[in-house]
């Protein structure tokens, strides 16, 4: 049990790349806290400083109050899962999980119980005598949380525990995870690039970019308010829209229409001088489709007639997913969105060209069909405006 | 003053090698780099990064202490010897004549190079180096191939392919000898009569190459044979849907893949052939002119007991090795082992 | 080739063929040997391949010969010790060199390879000077040393390629669960390196045992004279006598551990040797 802060936390490489900037971060006890970015983010040597495996440049970590900079990987009393598991295949699960215990001189009785302790909240006591080769994957990992749990450490770090099963076993070890670390209430630092992961698992997500803290908040405040343009790219799936639009006297004029503002975005707008081409985040679910709203309530229709937006566009694409409809929607803009900020969020998938796809995430029961043009109303409070060349929501400053 | 010249050279050959971009992998070898890359907090930074070096600073410990008793081995051994042989090499130092001994500069140079016998002896070095190389590449490649791609039989040959490795090259020498000796060898049965192929200079030369080649064919398979297998099956399965023949498979793929195994083979194989000894001390003793340099030089050394020349000779072989690799590392491009990709 | 593996008559019965002749080159120089070693001393110079009559005379001959069996003790008593020490020596740089970041790693590295392509005669030389100033000519240690320092480059290399192959994370794992870097190496690393250690102590014995330039170089007597370089002092056991089938049973004896030691560990010996090379 233990708080974790990070002071400055720097990692500079001998020949000068910064693998983390200047990274404050305060974890408290008991917080499952979630590092997670594309990949050279600097989450993983972040994860590494915090164990000890890698040195810190600059910054000073601490766990409950001690300075922890220069101590041994040993001496910080945190367990680590890693990605590949590291089971060590010499040695059988009972001996892999109890390797803690043996370095710790733990009594030979009491380690015994309390690696079966272990296995028996992981449910595998049966394969105790086996070596890591005989076991599947979702078993091995089972094992190397055994051998994080064993020896009750201060806290957990866990390097993509989860990114070497297939994705049905993934869901399930990710509840038991989630179950786990509840029930033991130990301080967690995940690491991940599943930004599904890091919204179902976590208390706050750390989401960082290229050695930087983009945002630090809970998984509901990244999504509902993301401080960005890199944030609002990778946090929600399938990805925020984003287009093109121009500032106009009555709203932004975009391929959609022209959006009117709502009093608070154009505060906002007004007050920071915002340029006259800007960039305009629509998540998928806050279009639905307009002939499904008109069949529902009438009193609540009328309402609705005097804020929404609708426009129409062909479907190029529909998938259907059971619980919900995904329309891809083809537009054609002056220019599509290109900005470094979204590349870097979606690692490389770009729009070209003048070529602006959308995507609407609609009822199940919406009649949308491949080829056919759909009518699609949106909520105007629900849009979000980014400064194109600094990525910063204009609407929603957090 | 010459152990400098010694140690410098060293250092050269050493990073002919490339070794010196070894430990690229791995990071923060230069602290001192971080901290002038400092720009926000420099006092707070410098003190850390002192403190902080504690961890890299036993792991430095640690890695001197590992690998000391090897150096120490290697430089007393090795290293040491080569520095005297450099001094020996500027004596006039004959055991028969100790009371002779002088420093003689640069005289037992001139000696050995206006000496025909010595480049007699680097005619015959290059001749086997090259020839035995070549032909050990082109067999040892087709053996690799067999190896590879067998469909039958393939532990069992490659077993039995090791079995010219494994054996002591004197003894294998002996073979080569009684086979080509006339009235003993089953060979030397097929000549016309009258035929000694041993006492004649040419014919030597090529019983030599045939026991070197038979020998150290096998090693070089298996290092083809581990550069075959780096070629990922499915570019030779996409090159076939290309409509690339067998033939055009594997020069146009499976070759470019593995020149670097292929480069390192020869690399290696070209060093070791060019000390020749064990086999040309047995089947021919160096007479009819088929002295490799190793043997002429231990002539002079074992055989004249003079120092002098035979340090001299020394040091123009290991002169002529490190030029070999120079030119395989800097000019082919060669990497060599430990080099991590 | 990139075809399905089914095997029609045809293609096994060529693939045979191929194989017949990969074999046939193996073995038939040591047959020859092995026929020869098992002739009767009249019947040595008959110019066949196979013995007109077999006889273990040539064996008897040499195990009554004290040199040659002095010989091959001290073949086994200088290449144990030498690999013995090679690979405690070297087990450790090779360890340090693949996983440690210390300045000085590419030395030691440099160091090893400048070694492993020296030609031994340019050793031999100044050898033969200091270790008869040290009176270390015509002794174990003389041999020893310089079989130690052959062998070591190849340990380091080998094992280092071993050690790089344990992944860097079971280390890791290690220090996390409480290790320090000692105990990370010998409860995880070292166990994972066994096989390797073997491996290399195979390959480094036969550098050792195949040694002959050292051996008649650096001896005078059979007091270390190794069984190779002994092979080559025979002279029959009487002027007059031909030694060529006491020469062929010799070099069959000192051939035959290291073949069987080959063809036991075919595979790892294959991977040890090629290890090193093709990276890159």
């Amino acid at each position: 049990m233990a708080e974790i802060v990070l002071d400055g936390v720097t990692k500079r490489y001998p020949d000068g790349t910064a693998a983390v900037q200047d990274l404050d971060l305060e974890i408290a006890d008991r917080e499952f806290i979630i590092l997670v970015g594309p990949s050279g983010c600097g989450k993983s040597t972040t994860l590494n400083m915090i164990a000890g495996l890698e040195d810190i440049s600059d910054g000073e970590l601490r766990i409950d109050g001690e300075r922890m900079n220069d101590r041994a990987p040993r001496e910080r009393d945190i367990a680590m899962v890693f990605q590949s598991y590291a089971l060590y295949p010499h040695m059988t699960v009972r001996e892999n999980i109890g390797f803690p215990l043996r370095l710790a001189g733990v009594d030979r009785a009491e380690a015994r119980a309390r690696v079966e302790e272990a296995a028996r909240i992981l449910g595998i006591e049966p394969f105790l005598e086996q070596r890591p080769s005989h076991l599947s994957g979702g078993q091995r990992q089972r094992v190397a949380m055994g051998r994080a749990i064993v020896r009750s450490p201060k806290a957990f770090l866990m390097d993509e525990p989860l990114s070497n099963l297939d994705a049905k076993l993934r869901v399930q070890m990710r509840t038991m995870i989630s179950r786990l670390q509840h029930q033991l209430g130990t301080t967690t630092v995940y690491v991940t690039h599943d930004q599904t992961e890091a919204m179902t698992l976590g208390d706050r997500i750390v989401l960082m970019r290229r050695g930087v803290v983009q945002q630090v908040g809970p998984p509901e405040q990244l999504y509902e308010h993301p401080r960005n343009l890199f944030v609002a790219g990778f946090i929600g799936s399938p990805s925020m829209n984003f287009l093109p639009g121009d500032v106009t006297g009555d709203g932004i004029r975009t391929v959609l229409g022209t959006i009117p503002l709502a009093d608070r975005a154009r505060r906002a707008l007004e007050e920071q001088s915002a340029p006259a081409e800007v960039i305009v985040g629509i998540r998928p679910e806050a279009f639905a489709d307009a002939a499904l709203a008109r069949r529902g309530d009438r009193a609540d229709r009328d309402d609705r007639d005097d804020r929404a937006g609708t426009f129409t566009g062909k479907v190029a694409i529909l998938e259907s997913l059971g619980a919900e409809k995904l329309a891809y929607i083809d537009l054609e803009a002056e220019h599509a969105v290109h900005s470094e900020h979204l590349a870097d969020a979606n690692q490389g998938a770009e729009a070209n060209g003048r070529h602006v796809q959308l995507v609407a995430r609609l009822d199940p029961k919406s009649d949308a069909r491949e080829g056919r043009p759909v009518r699609l109303e949106y909520d105007p409070e629900a849009i979000d405006v980014f400064e194109p060349t600094t990525g910063l929501n204009l609407t929603r400053a957090v | 003053m010459t152990a400098e010249g010694g140690l410098t050279r060293a250092g050269e050959a050493e990073a002919a090698y490339g070794a010196n971009r070894l430990g690229g992998n791995r990071l923060d070898e230069s602290r001192p780099d971080g901290s002038r890359a400092d720009g926000s907090r420099p006092g707070e930074g410098r003190r850390s990064e002192s403190r902080l070096s504690e961890n890299r600073r036993s792991e430095r410990r640690l890695g001197w202490a590992l690998c000391a008793p090897a150096a120490l081995i290697m430089l007393a051994v090795a290293g040491w010897p080569v520095v005297y042989s450099v001094l020996l090499s500027l004596q006039r130092y004959d055991l028969r004549f100790p009371g002779r001994k002088a420093w003689i500069g640069f005289a037992n140079y001139a000696t050995v190079l206006r000496s025909g016998f010595w480049w007699d002896a680097v005619e015959v070095t290059a001749v086997v180096t090259v020839v035995s190389v070549a032909v050990e590449l082109v067999l040892g490649m087709a053996v690799a191939l067999v190896m590879h791609r067998t469909l039958v039989g393939r532990g069992l040959v490659r077993t039995v392919v090791l079995i010219p490795y494994g054996i002591v090259t004197v003894a294998a020498a002996y073979g080569w000898k009684y086979a080509w000796t006339p009235g003993v060898g089953w060979l030397a049965r097929l000549l016309p009569d009258g035929q000694a192929p041993l006492t004649e200079h040419w014919p030597a030369i090529g019983i030599i190459l045939v026991a070197e080649v038979w020998k150290t064919t096998p090693f070089m398979a298996l290092l083809l044979m581990a550069g075959l297998a780096l070629v990922p099956d499915d570019v030779l399965k996409a090159a076939s849907m290309d409509g690339a023949t067998a033939w055009q498979r594997f020069t146009l793929v499976t070759l470019p893949l593995m020149r670097p195994a292929i480069l390192a083979a020869l690399l290696f194989r070209t060093l070791d052939a060019f000390r020749i000894f064990d086999d040309i001390y047995v089947l021919t003793a160096g007479a009819q002119n088929t002295s490799s340099v190793s043997v002429i030089a231990y002539h002079n050394l074992i055989g004249g007991l003079n120092l002098g020349i035979g340090s001299t000779m020394s040091v123009l072989i290991f002169a002529a090795v490190a030029v070999i690799a120079f030119v395989f590392v800097r000019v082919l491009g060669t990497s060599t082992p430990g080099q991590d990709g | 080739m990139g075809a399905p593996r089914d095997l029609t008559a045809g293609r096994a019965a060529r693939w045979s063929a191929v194989n017949a002749l990969v074999l046939l080159y193996a073995l038939v120089p040591v047959a020859w040997i092995a026929a020869l070693s098992f002739k009767e001393p009249g019947s040595v110079a008959d110019g066949s391949f196979l013995p007109a009559s077999w006889t273990l005379s040539n064996y008897r001959g040499i195990f009554d010969n004290d040199d040659f069996t002095r010989g091959l003790v001290n073949s086994i008593g200088i290449g144990l010790i030498s690999t013995a020490v090679a690979i405690a020596v070297g087990t450790m740089a090779a360890y340090a060199v693949a996983r440690l970041s210390f300045p000085g790693r590419s030395l030691v590295l440099g160091l090893s390879l400048l070694i492993a392509m020296f030609p031994q005669i340019s050793l031999v030389t100044p050898l033969f000077e200091i270790e008869r100033a040290l009176g270390l000519f015509d002794t174990w240690p003389g041999l020893i040393l310089p079989y130690i320092t052959f062998a070591l480059p190849l340990t380091i290399y080998t094992l280092s390629t071993f050690f790089r192959e344990i992944p860097w994370d079971l280390e890791k794992a290690a220090k996390m669960d409480g290790a320090t870097p000692f105990q990370a190496f010998r409860l995880v690393i070292a166990p994972l390196a066994a096989p390797g250690v073997v491996t290399t102590a195979i390959l480094a014995f036969i550098v050792c045992w195949n040694d002959f330039l050292f051996s008649i170089s650096l001896t005078s007597s059979s007091r270390a004279r190794t069984a190779p370089a002994t092979i080559s002092f025979f002279t029959g056991s009487s002027q007059f006598e031909d030694p060529t089938g006491s020469i062929a049973a010799a070099a069959i004896v000192v051939t035959v551990p290291i073949v069987v030691f080959v063809l036991f560990f075919q595979r790892r010996i294959v991977a040890g040797l090629t290890s090193g090379a093709v990276k890159g």
